[in-house]
């Protein structure tokens, strides 16, 4: 009697415990089980991205394993999932190098990284090792992500793009070459192709970076009238209405099969660190060096002032381009293509050089750090870059300069919101919340988010492109973005758990 | 004179206190089953952990009680504002017991207990959203309790005895939110020690001014686990100056086991049923930070502020018939986290202890105990708000939604000779 009430005990015991440990603790509104968030009026069944190297995912000044899976489109596909959305696929790279090789030989660099020296951070320097990626080997399968690095607007659609054939020429991509669907395929034919059910187009930002980051050492196309965009270099500013055009055909093939999207614009050139890391006056002298430079400047600017006293050039000009230097931090001395043609009146038939030294409103562009305080002539104490000798056109952004490119941004930026009103689509304004990062950061939790060089956060180690957690927040801004136009609720993410730039001191 | 000399003692032992935090209260499954209550319950050796003064209580020459459970614990975490969640995978805790007493005398007793009062097994799935506090925790401390106890009076007996505590940690986090080497993976740093030894002691009270009721005061010492001779493992840091670098170096740490003040009472109704009711009140308050200190000279700081907490313990028994005694309990455990100090790595709200258990005597000498104990979080909204990368001046809380459960089945033998 006994023994079967302690087994009947034991046996129910033994069940209980069983029935218990077999659940899970669940939370009330578990996301797990999905019906947390919802997808409002869109599809996000199939993410499609198409861009330029913000959408790829590019970084450090590569595109390197890393940084694709923290490209905004990963970031956001992933939170797509809480809605609907499906696996994304990028066409990845091999390593975690980013350079990439044409039949073994590399044609582009490594990823940079930060350098140090006993604690101390140092500078940018390319990670050391053999990359792995040869874009001969075509990526295969199925694609979500169409982002292109060195992409203007006028490339999506053009034929041969991606054509491996014309990668040593020059003539085609090489980060396209890797994936496009045949020789004479078009990236936006391509991304039309892969179906998606919701888009994110981001690309104009080239059409004036190039001119940008080389100082505007390019044609601007406003000026010049080309609407012809095969005889563009790759310096130039696109033209406004050839981007008009162009981008309403890339919005028009993307929204054929009905999708919807979010059309991302362009942010200015300068929220970006390139342009704001070398001060206009990055050069120290003592008193001894600047009265010796300045005695050497001393014919020039005579010139200056007895050409003030006629009508070839204005007081305001002859006062901006008499350099002086003095003990302490110096403005450098730049050529500027926009100042006056003067006539060299001690050599009949040839011109004055076009020197003014900078000012505060003057981009010293990023590159410039290794250039300026150099000697030209190695053997030529004098030869200073941006003292005895000006630093080049290429490496400073004027102010006339800068306002092609405004204006340019400002054409396409109009562009982007008109047709992404006209077509219902969400208008993601990247250009306003890349300036607040610039403009004294963005707080976030446990941390601010700012545009200052390496240790802002924001930007990589290449000073124009996103760091992981720059690309989490640019997700962030357009998931936003899509949740207003559509009435979804995708959650956003936690940029903390991004990573800023990597220190290493693995480089050669 | 004896009854100021009683009152003195009472009113020592009573201001002082047990629970929450890493403490496991799974000492007896014959106690467990009756909501862990005991300070005042002369049941079997198992008296010996929870109220020295008890063993000379014992009827037997010779008791001996040991058992074992499983600590089936899950805890699942989530943030609605960013979409995450995680759900831990705790490999399964097997807290034990050994208790042996034997009656020198009829007026004095001596036993030696074996068990393992504290221990924290929490796995969270590697590189979660919240790995910058921990990956993975394995605690554990075995303590060894030789035990005297002594009828002072007709109806006061006293007990006690030194604690050796025995402890080992195994702790695994990531180096910060977002640190990664140069392939990407999360610079991580992990600390292990084992056979870290402290001291403490323990005293108790038994009063029993009728056969039918007793009260009892049972106090155990703080005990400070030091740990001087670990690992730290520092891994997938990238080359660089910047960053600590990559392998092994020694650390130092102090976890706190605190101490503990029970007072309960249990009354005989009848020959059948049995009630208890104890009142714990643990010191946690002594656990103020988690300070690691490394080799190098780098270190860890990390906040708890607990604070001291009760526990409300009831109990019943029902012998059946001669063979056959149920049990069943409730208890109340308040943690001792206090809000914002919510760390996932101890993720413990308040909660509700539900127990039931059995014993079926075998023999007259052999008895087989058996127990269930279904321990109930409510779900909860906190964050643990003191954490911040290094070389930020900012913290970064870690908020989130909480929901813990355990189910604690147990299994033990006891022989009365």
């Amino acid at each position: 009697m006994m023994k079967r009430i302690n087994i009947k005990n034991i046996s129910l015991l033994a069940a209980a415990a069983l029935v218990l440990t077999a659940c899970e603790p669940e939370l009330d509104n578990a996301i797990e089980e999905g019906g947390v968030y919802t997808a409002g009026d869109a599809d996000f069944s199939k993410l499609v991205t198409v861009g330029n190297s913000l959408t790829a995912g590019f970084a450090d000044g590569a595109l390197y394993l890393d940084g694709q899976t923290y490209s905004y489109p990963n970031i956001l596909a992933g939170q797509m999932q809480f809605v609907g959305g499906n696996e994304f696929n990028q066409p990845l790279v091999n390593d975690n190098l980013g350079g990439l090789l044409l039949n073994g030989t590399q044609i582009t660099n490594n990823r940079f990284v930060l350098t140090s020296n006993m604690g101390t951070p140092v500078g940018p320097a390319p990670l050391a090792g053999t990359p792995t990626t040869d874009i001969a080997n075509k990526v295969t399968g199925p694609l979500n992500n169409f982002g292109v690095p060195g992409a203007k607007s006028y490339h999506l659609g053009a034929p041969g793009y991606g054509s491996l054939a014309g990668v040593p020429a020059g003539t085609a991509n090489p980060y396209y070459a890797r994936f496009s669907s045949s020789e004479s395929s078009t990236v936006i034919g391509d991304a039309i192709a892969a179906d998606g059910s919701f888009f994110v187009l981001w690309i104009g930002n080239n059409d004036i970076l190039g001119y940008a980051t080389n100082g505007g050492d390019g044609e601007d196309h406003n000026e010049t009238g080309n609407i012809d965009p095969s005889t563009y270099g790759g310096n130039d500013i696109t033209n406004n209405n050839v981007f008009a055009g162009v981008y309403q055909q890339l919005v028009q093939g993307l929204t054929a099969n009905g999708a919807q999207g979010a059309l991302v614009n362009i942010p200015d050139v300068t929220s970006i660190p390139f342009f704001t890391t070398v001060p206009y006056n990055a050069i120290p002298l003592d008193a001894q060096t600047a009265a010796f430079v300045n005695q050497n400047y001393a014919q020039y600017n005579g010139a200056m002032a007895a050409y003030a006293q006629t009508p070839l050039l204005s007081q305001e000009e002859a006062t901006a381009r008499t350099i002086s230097f003095a003990q302490g931090q110096n403005a450098i001395v730049i050529l500027d293509e926009d100042l006056t043609d003067l006539p060299d009146p001690t050599q009949p038939g040839q011109f004055l050089p076009k020197l003014r030294q900078a000012t505060p409103n003057d981009l010293v562009v990023f590159t410039a750090s290794t250039v300026l305080g150099t000697l030209a002539d190695p053997s030529n104490p004098a030869s200073v870059i941006g003292v005895g000798v000006p630093a080049g056109d290429n490496l400073v952004l004027t102010e006339n300069e800068q306002q092609r490119i405004s204006t340019a941004q400002a054409s396409y930026n109009a562009t982007i919101e008109a047709l992404a009103q006209a077509n219902g689509l969400a208008y993601v304004d990247a250009r306003a919340v890349l300036a607040d990062v610039a403009n004294g950061g963005v707080a976030f939790n446990g941390g601010l988010l700012s545009s200052t060089y390496a240790s802002g956060g924001a930007f990589s180690l290449d000073a124009v492109h996103p760091t992981a957690r720059g690309y989490a927040y640019t997700a962030n801004t357009i998931i936003q973005a899509i949740n207003e136009q559509y009435g979804s609720t995708i959650p956003t993410v936690d940029i903390g758990n991004y990573p800023s730039v990597t220190a290493s001191d693995n480089v050669n | 004179m004896n009854k100021l000399k009683l009152f003195l003692v009472l009113g020592l032992v009573s201001a002082m206190a047990y629970a929450g935090g890493y403490r496991v209260s799974t000492q007896s499954n014959k106690q467990l089953a009756m909501g862990h209550t005991g300070v005042a319950v002369v049941n079997s050796a198992d008296i010996l952990f929870f109220n020295p003064a008890g063993l000379v209580h014992l009827e037997s020459k010779l008791s001996v009680s040991a058992g074992g459970f499983g600590v089936f614990s899950d805890v699942a975490y989530q943030n609605a504002e960013f979409g995450t969640f995680a759900d831990t995978d705790s490999p399964t805790g097997t807290p034990i017991y050994l208790y042996a007493t034997y009656k020198v005398t009829d007026k004095f007793s001596a036993g030696i207990g074996v068990y393992t009062p504290y221990g924290s097994n929490v796995t969270w799935p590697t590189d979660w959203s919240g790995s910058h506090l921990v990956n993975e925790i394995e605690l554990q401390a075995i303590f060894i309790q030789p035990t005297l106890s002594y009828q002072l009076f007709d109806s006061v007996s006293i007990g006690g005895g030194p604690i050796l505590a025995i402890g080992g940690v195994e702790f695994n986090r990531n180096a910060s939110r977002s640190l990664v080497d140069e392939e990407g993976t999360r610079s991580n740093v992990s600390i292990e020690d084992s056979g870290v030894t402290g001291w403490g002691w323990t005293a108790g009270l038994l009063f029993t001014p009728t056969d039918n009721f007793s009260l009892g005061f049972n106090y155990r010492s703080l005990i400070n686990i030091e740990s001087t001779e670990g690992t730290a493992t520092f891994s997938n840091f990238p080359n660089s100056t910047l960053v600590p670098s990559n392998g092994t170096q020694g650390f130092t740490a102090t976890l706190p086991l605190p101490a503990e003040a029970t007072v309960g009472l249990s009354y005989k109704l009848n020959d059948k049923w049995l009630f208890a009711f104890d009142y714990n009140r643990a010191f946690w308050s002594e656990y103020e930070n988690l300070d690691i200190e490394f080799a190098d000279g780098s270190s860890s700081i990390n906040p708890r502020n607990y604070k001291d907490s009760s526990t409300y313990r009831l109990g019943a028994q029902y012998t059946a018939t001669d063979k056959f005694v149920v049990r069943a309990g409730w208890y109340y455990d308040e943690s001792p986290v206090q809000s914002g100090y919510f760390a996932p790595e101890t993720p413990r709200n308040d909660s509700q202890g539900y127990t039931f258990g059995f014993t079926y005597q075998v023999s007259s000498k052999f008895a087989i105990d058996a127990s269930l104990l279904y321990l109930r979080f409510k779900e909860i909204n906190e964050s643990y708000d003191f954490y911040s990368d290094p070389g930020v001046p900012v913290n970064a809380p870690f908020a989130g939604t909480y929901k813990s459960q355990a189910i604690i089945p147990g299994i033990g033998i006891t022989y009365n000779m």
